[in-house]
């Protein structure tokens, strides 16, 4: 059966963001040629956009489709996305704002410029980026499922659906770049906050309350059985230390213009979490309102159909065109964010280094539309759409990986690299004039470092701290020390390495 | 900048509160009808947003941006 009415509503209502993607593109004059622009409007964006920009990136598909389905399915494991959201803002609170002063400091514009430079190493920068473009990937492929979804349940047959998703993203994204998404964001969000604020009052009004919802919900899908609280946490902790991991949230970040722009971003976005929590509750009501998923994509379609039960249909459309469009705003952003990667990283990097910014823009649109081919690549991925989520949660297991190199690298000065060399060195000599130090006072302490170089054969295959540690005070370690010292006096770049760290660090602070 | 790091260790409060089911995965005490299990959780997303901003306010608040 197709609803005639929704669909003038939905596509009135598409046609009109679709006009303000393109006057975006007109925005705050910049050369959409050049990829700076392109994939991060310049750098300008203050607390108002990034708030939209982010906030956009969090409330999806996901939020929409993905995780009441889960609610409905699994009942009260779906609702590990609420600690997901009360703790990733403290989290970006934390780490973000120096990511930022980095990047800019050095002029970076992905997490791959980053540990590039940070670890001197073009191999593992490589990795970072294919990493960020494949777990990008199901993430998007998430975003369009939810909007085919959408569409399915407007009447359409899920291959059109499915179609139509990917070509309003692809054109979409093509033509406008980070500032559509920035700008229709805001059309998106406030339609988004029409339409929870009505689906929480008028849904339960007219199921009866929200405690006759949980009354019609089985008692086993309320709460958390014991054998699901390590799974329950781990999901809720992963999720939230991989979402900042992404290329999108990323580019997101880099592209506000200061570090208290992010910071009071971080603080005020939390106001999102409860309208999320607000979101995962649809599953429940789905549940009591009788609602029968359907073929292909199951429980995913639970929220659309709810929407049709119990708004009229003007109002339905509206909400379903909410949905689509808050899924279409971030497959674009995580789209260029996947291309920017790409192009700086992989294609200037390793396939042509002498391109000129006005090609780079243009490959890093093309790359932008191959990615969302991957992308619905993984929606044929017969299995993984059962619940949409696996989606996420994949994309997040993969992203995660990224974690050591670009979070912890931004704080432990001595983990690997160039700069990390000359703390390792620092740190080694340390221990080894520490026995000189303690040796005036405490008399006994060659014959602790004797015992200690009896069992060093044992220690060989261990960490070089300990085994410097053990070393020290011994002629061993002394002459190994001077070797240092000299091989450090002979390379001629040390110096300037130790400056150009200094100067990052300076960064840091 | 760096003004009143410490501040910042009141963060780890909502991680400690959430991140450890058995002190929520129940359904009682209800209130209103709602479960222990999903009340708490929304006081937390509450009290966590309340949380953040008051550590904004500490350490950024009275600078410009």
């Amino acid at each position: 059966m197709i609803h005639w009415d929704e669909i003038v509503i939905f596509v009135a209502l598409g046609l009109f963001v679709t006009g303000v993607g393109f006057a975006a593109g007109r925005w705050r004059h910049g050369d959409l040629d050049l990829i700076e622009e392109w994939g991060l409007a310049g750098r300008r964006f203050g607390t108002i956009v990034t708030w939209f920009l982010l906030g956009g990136d969090l409330y999806t598909a996901y939020t929409f489709v993905a995780v009441p389905a889960l609610v409905f399915g699994s009942g009260a494991l779906g609702l590990f996305a609420l600690p997901y959201t009360i703790i990733v803002y403290p989290l970006v609170f934390l780490i973000m704002p120096r990511l930022w002063q980095v990047a800019r400091n050095r002029g970076y514009v992905t997490a791959s410029d980053f540990v590039k430079d940070r670890f001197d190493s073009r191999t593992l920068a490589l990795l970072i980026a294919l990493t960020g473009i494949l777990a990008t990937m199901p993430y998007i492929a998430l975003q369009i499922l939810g909007i085919a979804v959408v569409i399915q349940a407007l009447g359409i047959n899920i291959e059109a659906a499915l179609i139509i998703a990917f070509l309003v993203l692809a054109v979409f994204t093509y033509v406008s770049g980070l500032r559509a998404p920035a700008l229709i964001a805001i059309v998106k969000d406030t339609m988004i906050w029409i339409t929870v604020i009505a689906a929480i009052v008028v849904i339960p009004a007219k199921l009866g309350g929200f405690g006759a919802v949980f009354a019609a919900v089985p008692v086993a899908k309320l709460t958390l059985p014991p054998s699901l609280f390590a799974g329950y946490s781990t999901l809720a902790l992963g999720s939230a230390l991989a979402l900042f991991l992404y290329p999108h949230a990323v580019t997101g970040t880099f592209a506000s213009k200061s570090q208290h722009v992010i910071k009071r971003n971080a603080a005020f976005l939390p106001a999102y979490s409860f309208l999320l929590g607000l979101i995962a509750l649809l599953g429940y009501m789905a549940i009591a309102a009788g609602i029968k998923p359907v073929a292909p994509y199951g429980a995913n379609s639970v929220v659309p159909q709810l929407f049709q039960f119990a708004f009229p249909s003007w109002f339905a459309g509206f909400a379903l065109a909410a949905i689509a469009i808050g899924a279409l705003v971030p497959a674009s952003i995580m789209s260029i964010a996947a291309a920017n990667l790409f192009c700086r990283n992989i294609y200037r990097e390793y396939i042509r280094p002498d391109v000129t910014p006005r090609e780079e823009a243009q490959v890093a649109k093309i790359a932008s539309l191959v990615v969302k081919v991957g992308a619905v690549g993984f929606i044929l991925i017969p299995g993984l759409t059962q619940y949409a989520i696996t989606l996420q949660l994949a994309g997040g297991a993969w992203i995660l990986q990224t974690l050591p190199a670009v979070f912890l690298a931004l704080y432990v000065p001595w983990l690997g690299g160039r700069h990390g060399e000359r703390h390792v060195l620092a740190r080694c000599q340390w221990f080894q004039q520490l026995p000189d130090r303690l040796s005036d006072r405490r008399r006994g302490w060659d014959e602790a470092v004797h015992r200690l170089r009896r069992v060093r054969p044992q220690h060989r295959g261990g960490g070089g701290l300990e085994r410097d540690r053990t070393d020290g005070g011994g002629d061993a370690g002394g002459a190994r020390a001077e070797r240092r010292g000299l091989r450090a006096a002979a390379v001629p770049g040390q110096q300037r390495i130790g400056r150009e760290s200094r100067a990052s660090g300076d960064g840091l602070i | 900048m760096g003004r009143r790091r410490w501040v910042a260790l009141v963060l780890v409060i909502p991680f400690i509160a959430v991140l450890w089911p058995p002190f929520y995965a129940a359904l009682q005490p209800e209130w209103q009808g709602i479960p222990y299990f999903i009340w708490y959780q929304f006081l937390w997303a509450i009290i966590s947003a309340a949380l953040t901003v008051a550590v904004y306010r500490v350490q950024d608040g009275g600078e410009s941006r």
